[in-house]
């Protein structure tokens, strides 16, 4: 697949999901047991990303470097209730302070 | 622009006589389109690391746009450049893209309730369903207020995060080398920000615990992207157990 293809299928996907919200009956996603699961989706994928993004190197391996302090750096901001862009920024800079002095 | 066809619209039924859409006070307008707007302005800010996050995974400055103008869902569009920046398929790309935005169609049950658009409007409603411009139409009581701030709020949004992408593109272009940066940890501390306000039950830190494991033991032996994919599991798995108890016990002492 080429990345236009990605991009515009994607976003495709992405639109079809938003409109089919407007037109098809509440009733589709009603009960106590589907509605919980479609709520838990996106905690589970950003879960999977989060592990992703920290760990995953080529290939799938898995590795230990900056970016897991970065992790945690945004962590502590987000205790502190700082918003999304400072979060963001701060973890980066974290990662690479720690890579210009030579770690991760 | 919309909200002034909202507007036009709003008279036009007052005058003849639906109580339901006569003009909303002034003041309610007021504090309505000073929410969206600030929404809609912190909102876009991070459009910025989109776009650097974007061009630093491999895409061109217009097909990071291209995201951000016709996907227009802030976690489907990190996802897709994440995978996408690890080496991931295309195909895996897509998928978690789409079951991420999952949520976006959710919210449109909820929001075409209080909108009660037809035609193209409702065409342009449905692209502005996302988190924001939902929470601003549902957490109103008013539903002419929840209207008003729905398309404020989204158009809001919409051109920010636009105009921010491309400028991150554009800066991230100019870096270079993402990784000096640290763009890529930038990466895993977005999904975590946009993570965080949804952990707020025991099920979703029972989900995160549960996604976190099955993402990095599949990780070494599954194609990339996949093992973010088979989290999906973990939503199901105490989606349809965990909170059902619960459930079931509530109902049992409520009789």
């Amino acid at each position: 697949m080429s990345t236009w293809t990605v991009v515009l299928l994607a976003s495709g996907l992405a639109y079809a999901t938003k409109l089919a919200g407007h037109l098809v009956p509440e009733s589709w996603v009603e009960g106590p047991r589907r509605s919980r699961v479609l709520t838990l989706l996106p905690v589970a994928l950003l879960s999977g990303l989060v592990a992703i993004q920290t760990f995953g190197g080529s290939g799938g391996s898995l590795h230990v470097d900056a970016r897991l302090a970065a992790v945690g750096a945004a962590v502590v901001l987000l205790l502190l209730r700082a918003n999304f862009l400072v979060v963001v920024i701060g973890a980066a800079v974290v990662a690479g302070v720690l890579r210009a002095m030579g770690w991760g | 622009m919309t909200s002034g066809a909202a507007d036009a619209e709003g008279e036009q039924a007052a005058a003849g006589g639906h109580t339901a859409y006569a003009p909303l006070e002034h003041h309610t307008r007021r504090a309505v389109v000073r929410q969206s707007l600030s929404i809609g302005l912190a909102t876009g800010a991070y459009g910025i690391s989109f776009g650097a996050l974007g061009v630093a995974s491999g895409l061109s400055i217009l097909q990071t746009m291209a995201l951000s103008v016709l996907l227009f869902s802030g976690g489907s569009q990190f996802a897709l450049v994440g995978i996408l920046g690890a080496g991931g398929t295309g195909s895996a790309a897509v998928a978690t893209s789409t079951l991420l935005g999952v949520r976006n169609g959710l919210y449109a049950l909820q929001t075409s309730r209080i909108l009660d658009v037809r035609g193209l409007r409702r065409l342009w409603a449905a692209h502005l369903t996302i988190d924001e411009s939902t929470a601003v139409a549902v957490g109103r009581e008013d539903r002419r207020a929840g209207r008003l701030g729905f398309f404020v709020t989204g158009v809001a949004v919409f051109v920010c995060w636009n105009l921010m992408t491309l400028l991150g593109a554009v800066v991230g272009n100019a870096l270079g080398d993402p990784q000096r940066w640290g763009l890529d940890a930038a990466a895993a501390a977005a999904f975590t920000a946009l993570l965080w306000p949804r952990l707020r039950s025991r099920d979703a830190a029972a989900t995160m615990v549960l996604a976190v494991a099955i993402a990095l033991l599949t990780s070494p032996v599954l194609p990339v992207g996949v093992p973010v994919i088979l989290t999906v599991v973990a939503a199901v798995v105490v989606g349809l157990s965990g909170g059902g108890r619960h459930e079931r016990r509530a109902e049992v002492d409520e009789s």
